[in-house]
C-alpha cells in the first residue's frame, strides 16, 4: 500500500489532493458509497478520513447529511429501522459494518456528544461514571470521574455538589458534563453533532478551547454550522452539499481539505459559495 | 388556584393599537374574549362541581355511618368475627384480605403489566416484524411499510381493551376456568410443601389464588397502558445519550430509560393499586367470603368491597350503619395508598430536580 494519501475524488471530479502524509494515521476511514433511510437515499459517494489527535470537521447546508455521516462513523444509525449502508468505515484498519462486529463494541471506542446537552436523570458523578459501569470498569472510580470533569472543564463548578442531579446545571455547564461522559471511558475518537448550537457564544468558546485541548489525547469529528468554528478549531474540513439532481436529495461530499485551504481557497464553486454565505 | 382570575383587558384603545388599525396584527376580539372567560368559567365549574361530588359522598357515608361508629367504636375495625345473629361486628379479617389480595394482585399486576409495556413501547415487537418481512423484501413496500408499527398498536389496544370487560364476567371466568385449571396444582403444592405458610390449606374452591389471578389480570391494563405512555415519552435524546456510550439495548432500558419512566409507571401502579382495593364483584365471587386472616394463598378469604356486596342486599337500617361504617374504612385505605403514592412521587421528583 503507498504512504501517499491518494487523492480524495469527490464525485464533481474536483481533485481535492491533500499533501502527501502518512496513511496510517488515520484512525477512522470513512467511505461511504450509499446510504438509505428506507428507501430514501440519504448520503452518496463520501469519504472522509479521519486522522488522529485532529479535529475534523463537517459544513454544509441543512439536511446535506452532516450529521448522518457522522452517525454513520459509530453506528448510531443502527437504532434507524430501515438503515442501508454500502461502503466501508475503518477504524484501526478493520470494517465497522463487517459481518459480526456488534455495534455497542465500536460506540465504547467512538464515543459520541450531541446536539442538545442531554444528561440522565441522576447525580453528576453518576452521569460521569455511567460509562465506566458500562465497561465493567473495577479500578477507582472517583479518580476516573474527577479526571473527566477536569478535562471538560467542568471539575471546578461542580466539584462540592457532584451528588446534586445533572439537570441542575446550566445549558453550557450540563453539556461539558456530556463531554466528560463521553470521555471518561477514554475512548479513542469522539464525534460531535453540532455540540454548541445549544449553547451562547461564551460556553461555545470554552467548549472550543475544550476541543483543542482535548484533540492531543483523542480524534474528534466535529459537525458545526458555524463556519468560524470550523476555521478556528478544525485541522480539517470537509464541505458537503445536497444533489437535487437526481430527483432526491441526496447529500454528498463536495470538497475536503484542511480546514486553511479549504476556506482560504475553496476549489469548487458550491463550495465558494457556501463559505461566501452566497447560499439562501 | 384563585377561581378569580382576572380576564387581562387589552387597552384596544391605546396609540398602539390605533397604530396598528388595519394590519395583521389585532388584539383579541371582543368575541374571542368572551369566549374564552366562558370557556374558563365552566372548566372552572366542572373541576369544583367533581370535587363537591366527591366530598358530597364522603359526607353522606361519614353521616350514615356515625350510629354504627358511636355503638361499635375501634373495636370494629380490630375484631375479627362478624357475626350478625350475635350481634358482633368486626373487619379486621375483612381489611386483611382486602389488603392481602391486593398487594399480591399488585406484585403481579405490575411485573407483567410493566413487562408488557416494555415490549410494547421499546420496539421489541416492531423490529421483528421488520425483521420478518426484509427477509422476504417486503419491508419498504407501502402496504407493509407501516405494518410494525400497527401490530403494536394493535396489541396495545388489546390489553386495554381487558379494561373493559365487565367484573362479573371475569368473576365467572375465575369460577369457571381459573378455579379448575388452578386447583390440581394447588393442592399438589399443598401436598408437597404444606409446611409453607404460603401452601398451608388446600383449594377446595373460591380462595386468595384465584381471586389474586383475577384481580391481577383486571389491573393490568392500567399498569400496562400508564406505563407504556412513560416509557414512550422518555425523550428520545436520553435513549440516544445511553445507546451513544456504547450501552445495550439491556443496559439502556434497565440503567436509563426505566429510571426515567420510573415516576410514571409507579404513578400507574398507584393506580392500579386503588382500582384492586376497591374491586367488588369479581372479589365477591372469587375470594370465598370467609373471615379468617391466613397467610395460606389456597384459603378463602374475604374483603370488604365483597362483604358490602353480600350484605347490603338484606340488610336492616342498624346493618346498613355498620356497612357505612366498611365503607368509610375502605374509603380510608384508599386514601391513604392514594396520599402515600402522592407524596412518593413528590419526594421522587424533588430528588431528580434537585
Ligand atoms: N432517522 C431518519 N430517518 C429518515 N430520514 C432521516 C433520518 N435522519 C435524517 N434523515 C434524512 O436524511 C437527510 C440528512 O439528514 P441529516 O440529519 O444528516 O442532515 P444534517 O446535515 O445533519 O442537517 P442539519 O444541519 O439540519 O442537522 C435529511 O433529508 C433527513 O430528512
Ligand atoms: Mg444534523
Amino acid at each position: 500500500m503507498s504512504t501517499a494519501m491518494p487523492p480524495l475524488r469527490p464525485a464533481n471530479g474536483h481533485a481535492a489532493t491533500l499533501p502527501a502524509e502518512k496513511r496510517d494515521d488515520i484512525v477512522v476511514d470513512c467511505h461511504i458509497r450509499e446510504l438509505y433511510y428506507g428507501s430514501f437515499k440519504a448520503v452518496r459517494d463520501t469519504e472522509i478520513p479521519i486522522r488522529k489527535n485532529s479535529i475534523t470537521a463537517f459544513i454544509g447546508p441543512s439536511g446535506c447529511g452532516k450529521s448522518t455521516v457522522l452517525r454513520c462513523l459509530n453506528r448510531m444509525n443502527d437504532l434507524v429501522r430501515g438503515f442501508r449502508f454500502e461502503g466501508h468505515v475503518r477504524y484501526r484498519g478493520r470494517d465497522i459494518y463487517a459481518h459480526g462486529i456488534d455495534p455497542v463494541a465500536v460506540r465504547r471506542f467512538i464515543g459520541m456528544v450531541f446536539q442538545q446537552p442531554n444528561p440522565f436523570a441522576t447525580s453528576i458523578f453518576n452521569n460521569v461514571a455511567f460509562g465506566l459501569r458500562l465497561n465493567g470498569f473495577k479500578g477507582d472510580r472517583a479518580d476516573k470521574v474527577e479526571k473527566a470533569l477536569r478535562a471538560a472543564a467542568l471539575w471546578d463548578e461542580v466539584k462540592d455538589k457532584l451528588n446534586k442531579s445533572g439537570l441542575s446545571l446550566s445549558g453550557g455547564q450540563q453539556q461539558r458534563l456530556c463531554i466528560a461522559r463521553a470521555i471518561a471511558t477514554e475512548p479513542e475518537v469522539l464525534l460531535m453533532d453540532e455540540p454548541c448550537s445549544a449553547l451562547d457564544p461564551i460556553a461555545t468558546r470554552r467548549i472550543e478551547e475544550l476541543m483543542t485541548e482535548l484533540s492531543q489525547k483523542f480524534t474528534i469529528a466535529i459537525v458545526t454550522h458555524n463556519l468560524q468554528q470550523a476555521q478556528r478549531v478544525a485541522d480539517y474540513t470537509g464541505f458537503l452539499y445536497v444533489d437535487t439532481t437526481q430527483g432526491g436529495r441526496t447529500g454528498y461530499l463536495v470538497e475536503f481539505n484542511h480546514s486553511k485551504h479549504l476556506f482560504e481557497d475553496p476549489q469548487h464553486p458550491h463550495t465558494q459559495q457556501y463559505i461566501r454565505g452566497e447560499f439562501s | 388556584m384563585s377561581s378569580a382570575a382576572p380576564v387581562a383587558e387589552f387597552p384596544t384603545s391605546s396609540p398602539l393599537f390605533d397604530a396598528r388599525a388595519g394590519e395583521v396584527t389585532q388584539a383579541p376580539s371582543r368575541g374571542q374574549r368572551i369566549f374564552d372567560a366562558v370557556f374558563r368559567k365552566t372548566c372552572h365549574t366542572f373541576a369544583w362541581l367533581t370535587i363537591l361530588l366527591v366530598g358530597f359522598i364522603v359526607a353522606r357515608i361519614t353521616a350514615a355511618a356515625i350510629p354504627a361508629i358511636h355503638t361499635l367504636g375501634l373495636g370494629f375495625v380490630t375484631g375479627r368475627v362478624w357475626d350478625a345473629n350475635a350481634g358482633t361486628y368486626g373487619i379486621l379479617a375483612q381489611i386483611w384480605g382486602t389488603i392481602y389480595t391486593s398487594v399480591l394482585a399488585l406484585m403481579l399486576g405490575s411485573i407483567f403489566g410493566v413487562a408488557a409495556a416494555i415490549f410494547l413501547s421499546e420496539g421489541f415487537l416492531s423490529a421483528a416484524v421488520f425483521g420478518a418481512l426484509k427477509k422476504f423484501n417486503l419491508h419498504l413496500k407501502p402496504v407493509t411499510l407501516r405494518l410494525p408499527d400497527q401490530l403494536e398498536r394493535l396489541l396495545k389496544e388489546l390489553i386495554e381493551l381487558l379494561a373493559a370487560i365487565p367484573s362479573v364476567v371475569y368473576g365467572l371466568w375465575g369460577i369457571f376456568v381459573v378455579i379448575p385449571l388452578i386447583r390440581p396444582w394447588c393442592n399438589w403444592l399443598h401436598a408437597q410443601m404444606g409446611w409453607v405458610p404460603f401452601f398451608s390449606t388446600d383449594l377446595s374452591g373460591p380462595g386468595v389464588l384465584p381471586a389474586v389471578l383475577v384481580l391481577a389480570i383486571m389491573i393490568l391494563p392500567t399498569v400496562t397502558a400508564i406505563s407504556r405512555d412513560a416509557l414512550v415519552s422518555v425523550p428520545p435524546k436520553i435513549r440516544m445519550a445511553a445507546y451513544g456510550l456504547g450501552a445495550t439495548r439491556w443496559e439502556s432500558l434497565f440503567a436509563v430509560i426505566l429510571p426515567a419512566a420510573s415516576r410514571g409507571i409507579f404513578g400507574g401502579i398507584v393506580l392500579a393499586f386503588g382500582r384492586a382495593l376497591g374491586e367488588t364483584m369479581a372479589l365477591a365471587m372469587l375470594v370465598g367470603n370467609s373471615n379468617q386472616i391466613k397467610l395460606s394463598l389456597f384459603s378463602p378469604a374475604n374483603t370488604l368491597a365483597a362483604l358490602l356486596a353480600n350484605n347490603f342486599p338484606e340488610a336492616g337500617p342498624k346493618e346498613v350503619g355498620i356497612l357505612m361504617y366498611a365503607a368509610l374504612v375502605l374509603l380510608a385505605i384508599t386514601l391513604v395508598v392514594n396520599v402515600a403514592g402522592a407524596f412518593i412521587l413528590h419526594r421522587a421528583a424533588l430528588m431528580q430536580s434537585e
